[in-house]
């Protein structure tokens, strides 16, 4: 298999499914300004460290990768690359980047600059919570450890051509390339301002940062130099912190906030949603998240499945869903319905307490038992849990409810005998990218149930183990298909062991001003978080 | 004196060297990893392990202890966990604007409670009083956070007098200093409407009043600077209540001050900022008892300092 493709002929092929027509693209002029709130401080904007929905898209605006997604899609495609080509075998992944992309210090961006960038991300030194996504590039595990100081698998062929050989098949390897990880950095920047270079970006990006007043504000604007011309639309974006999100609705109702990056708070949700003002302000869309109940398979008695098979047919998920004012939808499996390899026609455990009852009886429990469901202590969480607690009362199942800090549940998720159920609200999952592999390896697989793993039901089957590794190595797009349904297959077997009981997939809910226009997919983009900022524009410079 | 201040001094840097102690020991107790909080979901072991390392947090609690101390004599409060900058920069960049807000907290502190206690103190006993007086209360006994939101609503959004939230000019100080002030405008009221009522029966008040002075200048040229004198005194003391409520006041004003930043980082279990903001606030407040103490005896010349 030789797969070359080229970006105009790709661009060609996307613009059909891509949100906008390409001749309202063409039509909407830059300029005008939007002003963006949060809560809380931005972390750091270092595209090797930065890892929190908030700074995540902010990243993708000052930074480029070589790989990105269309608009408002899951659907891949090269950024700064121009081209790329897979081996047949799937192992070696060779780049052609695009002429004059620059930096934001005038310079030239090179092949040399994307092999210093992940070979950066690698090294123990940067402390990158990215770092493991690389594994599959050959030397990984010599850079990672601190024994060599670059990555043997990455070539730098000339300026323009950079070849990656992974020691093993990857197909989620494109997807890696996409994320901030594996955005590109200037080296003497990062040089010049060490530690502080999160602060201090420069990237490759959009826009490029004009203004950080720490606590208070920053400022983006538009990067001349782009390489993509026509993007961004805006040529500025204010984003204000320590910004109540009660309060950034009021200002949003007085014209001074376009976007409350925090949301509508839950307890203000049902009355925005009502309220004529905001009703035509809201955008609702699906979001690569589930909400489940972990059950850890090593503790008693939810080594048995009949009991894991009862706890999944006694949680009355609408009831749940109604707690949350509908900001969500039900789900029956791990993977949530946007995400590639989702079962549709899967039916799931319904909700039944009678046959939960006869299950729990088959496993010699009639009488029921007791046990503890940690939750982190941010409403909703708690109160779900609580909806959680009445419905496994029902059938006879005491669980006290442990209502901790949320470093203090993860902590306990990770250890082998803390936890024996866990809500996962506010804590996991959400997928890094849109790829099913992504809802495994960490949270079912045998490789999170470690100490300090994510994996909270230490649920390790070998079988699906190697059947999820079979499927990663089918590298060739043409059986794309056939991995998705292999994936499908792995997903539906998790749910015959039953070590999770899934509850919901949370929606997306984006408030956004009459100012800021845009297609509403650019406002629940899965990647962009809380929307699209290179693609939104200002209605007002029309 | 020099000497009274010198050993207050080494009691301050002793204090103080407690409260790290102490700090250090609860942050150490909390559960969280912090090595496993910087290496995210997606970290192997190896790479846990290897922040853990960089950072000394596989040291022996004391080792790690006496390197924070040690970096503490340098001025070195160290780098936040996730916001992966200075802390002594976070706390620097947003100290200016706390004082600020203390500032304001003091005047508005003073002027509301004065004014309401020698009020009160001058109708004693009337329907004025018991209303002032029940402010007062009020005051005193009310959560910050209620009177913050209170506010806001009613002149922010409800009748547009102010901003709602945020910083930067007069008008965005004005709320959440009366917000702040008020606790001690109602310890203020009550203290300064017993002093000169206490004052106002003295025997040197009744010979003004017997000398023809006019009832005005008895009450501000010889009432008030005496009633006042123990208030001034308190003024140092004030500083550590800001302290812990700024946390509250500028998180629901959306005030870039320290408050805010320890909220952020208590809620993110970042440690070192946690540390940082004690230590400094732990400082305000001892030194504002300090500098309590070392204006009583230039107010009243009875008080000697030993």
């Amino acid at each position: 298999m030789r797969n070359l493709l080229l970006a105009g002929v790709a661009a060609a092929a996307l613009s059909t499914s891509a949100m906008l027509a390409p001749a309202f693209a063409q039509d909407i002029k830059q300029g005008g300004s939007m002003t963006v709130t949060y809560k809380d401080d931005v972390s750091t904007l270092d595209p090797a460290i930065g890892y929190d929905w908030q700074n995540w898209s902010m990243i993708k605006s000052l930074f480029d990768g070589l790989m990105d997604y269309v608009p408002g899609t899951t659907e891949l495609r090269p950024e700064i690359a121009e081209s790329y080509e897979i081996s047949d075998d799937g192992t070696v992944f060779t780049f052609k980047l695009r002429d004059g992309v620059k930096f934001h210090n005038g310079r030239d961006l090179t092949a040399e600059d994307v092999k210093y960038s992940i070979e950066r991300t690698v090294n123990p030194k940067t402390q990158s919570p990215g770092a493991g996504f690389f594994g599959s590039i050959k030397g990984f595990e010599e850079a990672s450890s601190g024994d060599a100081d670059g990555l043997s698998g990455i070539t730098v062929v000339d300026d323009h051509t950079i070849k990656f050989e992974l020691s093993r098949p990857d197909a989620t390897f494109l997807h890696v390339l996409a994320l901030n990880f594996a955005h590109v950095v200037p080296k003497e920047e990062v040089e010049k301002h060490g530690a502080d270079f999160g602060k201090h970006p420069v990237g490759s990006g959009a826009f490029r940062l004009a203004e950080w007043t720490l606590g208070q504000r920053l400022v983006f604007e538009r990067f001349e130099d782009y390489w993509n011309p026509g993007v961004p639309k805006l040529d500025q974006i204010i984003f204000e912190v320590g910004q109540e999100p009660v309060v950034a609705l009021l200002r949003l109702q007085n014209g001074e906030v376009d976007v409350p990056g925090d949301g509508i708070p839950p307890a203000k949700f049902i009355e925005v949603k009502n309220d004529p003002k905001f009703k035509d302000l809201i955008i609702q869309g699906g979001q690569l998240h589930t909400g489940y109940v972990t059950m850890n398979v090593k503790m008693e008695p939810f080594d048995k499945p009949e009991v894991r098979k009862a706890v999944n047919m006694a949680i009355n998920k609408d009831r749940i869903l109604r707690i949350i004012n509908g900001r969500a939808v039900a789900a029956n499996q791990p993977l949530p319905p946007s995400m590639p390899g989702y079962a549709k026609d899967y039916e799931g455990y319904a909700y039944d307490p009678e046959a939960a009852k006869a299950l729990l009886a088959e496993a010699g429990l009639a009488d029921g038992f007791e046990t503890e469901l940690y939750v982190m202590n941010t409403d909703p969480q708690p109160r779900i849990a609580q909806a959680i607690q009445q419905d496994l009362k029902a059938i006879g199942i005491n669980a006290s409810i442990k209502s901790l800090a949320q470093a203090n549940v993860i902590a306990a998720g990770g250890e082998e005998d803390q936890a024996p159920m866990i809500w996962s609200g506010g804590m996991a999952w959400i997928a890094d990218f849109p790829d099913p592999s992504n809802f495994y390896g960490p949270i079912l697989g045998c490789d999170g149930a470690v100490p300090g793993g994510w994996n909270w039901a230490w649920y390790c089957n070998e079988d699906l183990d190697a059947m999820a590794k079979d499927a990663d190595a089918m590298v060739d797009p043409e059986k794309a298909g056939e991995r998705e349904a292999m994936w499908r297959d792995i997903y539906l077997k998790v749910m015959e062991d039953a070590p999770w009981a899934p509850i919901f997939n949370e929606e997306r809910f984006t408030i956004r001003s009459e100012r800021i226009g845009g297609d509403d997919k650019l406002f629940v983009d899965p990647v962009h978080i809380p929307v699209h900022y290179d693609e939104v524009f200002a209605k007002d410079v029309q | 004196m020099l000497a009274y201040v010198a050993r207050r001094l080494i009691q301050t840097a002793l204090i103080l060297l407690g409260i790290s102690f102490v700090t250090f020991v609860l942050l150490y107790l909390v559960p969280a990893d912090p090595a496993r909080q910087i290496a995210g979901r997606s970290a192997t072991a190896a790479t846990v392990e290897n922040i853990r390392e960089q950072l000394g947090l596989n040291l022996p609690f004391y080792e790690q202890y006496l390197r924070y101390l040690g970096g503490l004599l340098n001025g070195d409060l160290g780098r936040s966990y996730l916001q992966k900058t200075e802390v002594s920069e976070l706390i620097a960049s947003r100290l200016p604007a706390s004082l600020l807000l203390m500032v304001g907290a003091i005047f508005c502190e003073l002027v509301l409670g004065l004014t309401m206690g020698v009020v009160a103190a001058l109708k004693r006993g009337s329907r004025t009083d018991d209303t002032l007086m029940i402010a007062s209360f009020v005051g005193v006994s009310a959560p910050q956070f209620v009177i913050g939101i209170l506010l806001l609503y009613v002149f922010a959004v409800k009748l547009g007098w102010f901003p709602i939230g945020g910083y930067g000019t007069f008008a965005h100080l004005i709320l959440p200093s009366i917000t702040l002030g008020f606790l001690g405008a109602g310890w203020y009221s009550r203290m300064m409407r017993s002093s000169l009522i206490d004052v106002l029966r003295q025997d040197y008040i009744r010979t003004a009043r017997a000398t023809g002075l006019t009832r005005a200048r008895v009450l501000f040229g010889h009432a008030l600077p005496n009633a006042i004198l123990p208030i001034i005194a308190m003024i140092g003391i004030d500083i550590g209540l800001f302290m812990s409520g700024i946390v509250v006041v500028e998180s629901v004003f959306g005030w870039p001050g320290i408050g805010q930043l320890a909220w952020q980082a208590i809620q993110r279990v970042d440690i070192p900022i946690i540390m940082g903001v004690t230590l400094v606030s732990a400082c305000a407040i001892v030194l504002g008892n300090l500098l309590a103490d070392l204006i009583t005896p230039l107010i009243d010349p009875r008080i000697k300092l030993r």
